[in-house]
């Protein structure tokens, strides 16, 4: 295999920010995009703006990828959007975006990753959920709900795309200095933080940590597996 | 430019009988492919459903998708024999 082809979604900051700057140190072409453009930079990195939950735009995204590459070995679904409230007051909207960017848009990116990295019958899945799920965080009912249906889809399409070499895990942080936790009040944090087994904020490598294991071509008999960070 | 399609459907189909190793070899234009006496299980199906779709899409600059709801639900089913998946592809084609 020559040098691994990465496509990571919601590039532009955050986590899948670093996880680019990473897996481009680490020598993958890496695939990045989001909604808006990034200022990232680098021989190995091509950016594309899109929405994740429009089936066209994912398309053509895969499109290039497969003219320029040939192929895909990693897809990392990191682009997720949270809302904390109560559910007594939460428009439907918000609902409805929280679902499209987190359920549809993982969709979307592993059916297409999955026909990509089927004809080479290897590929690495990574999915993102969160500890709130587990943790069932009042709240943040629509977040949960969306991370508990991405759990799903990768529970069922480890099995479907088992036969085609291609593994699908996801990872779930607990709280990370990021735009997503910068609204929750820190004293929610706190006490989120006290249900883990290791008190801690999270960071941005002991995610990069858990995809790196994931993504290793050793990790081949790993799947349809959830991993929480710090113990939950 | 069906009979076009229909000659993509039967080289693709061709090559992926080789590569995962199907019983049949042979496809011809009004062979079943899916359903009823058809020479494809479902995950056959699927490998073929994927590969013309890349095909058209190599070979015509279009991508179409062809197993989405109108391609499930049509009273004939596309998936019939490379005949009617390319006159559903063209159809597909002219609306992309």
């Amino acid at each position: 295999m020559g040098q691994p082809v990465t496509l990571i979604t919601g590039s532009r900051k955050g986590i899948g920010r670093h996880l680019v700057e990473h897996l481009c140190g680490e020598g993958h072409a890496v695939i990045g995009c989001s909604r808006g453009e990034s200022g990232f930079q680098h021989p190995g990195y091509d950016h594309h703006v899109a929405d994740v939950a429009d089936e066209a735009e994912v398309r053509k995204i895969f499109s290039a990828v497969r003219k320029q590459h040939g192929r895909l070995d990693n897809l990392i679904n990191n682009a997720g959007i949270a809302s904390m409230n109560h559910s007594l007051l939460t428009p439907v909207s918000t609902v409805r975006k929280i679902l499209e960017t987190n359920v549809i848009g993982s969709f979307l990116f592993c059916r297409e990753a999955a026909k990509l990295m089927k004809k080479n019958k290897y590929g690495r899945i990574v999915n993102f959920t969160t500890v709130a799920v587990p943790l069932k965080l009042d709240g943040e009912a629509a977040y949960v709900a969306s991370k508990a249906a991405v759990e799903g889809l990768t529970n069922v399409l480890a099995r479907e795309f088992a036969d085609y070499g291609i593994t699908v895990n996801a990872v779930g942080p607990v709280p990370i200095e990021t735009d997503l936790i910068r609204a929750v009040p820190e004293q929610k944090i706190a006490e989120l933080v006290k249900r883990q087994a290791i008190r801690r904020l999270g960071t941005l490598s002991d995610v990069v940590n858990v995809v790196d294991f994931y993504l290793r071509r050793e990790s081949d008999f790993i799947t349809g597996q959830c991993l929480y960070l710090g113990g939950v | 430019m069906q009979q076009e399609i229909v000659e993509l459907i039967l080289q693709t189909a061709g090559e992926i009988a080789e590569e995962e190793e199907w019983e049949i070899k042979n496809f011809e234009a009004d062979t079943v492919l899916y359903g009823e006496n058809g020479v494809l299980d479902s995950m056959g199906l699927v490998s073929l459903v994927i590969a013309v779709e890349q095909a058209i899409e190599d070979q015509f600059g279009k991508a179409v998708g062809l197993a989405d709801e109108k391609a499930m639900s049509q009273s004939k089913s596309p998936y019939r024999s490379a005949d009617t998946l390319a006159a559903y592809a063209a159809s597909e084609m002219q609306d992309a």
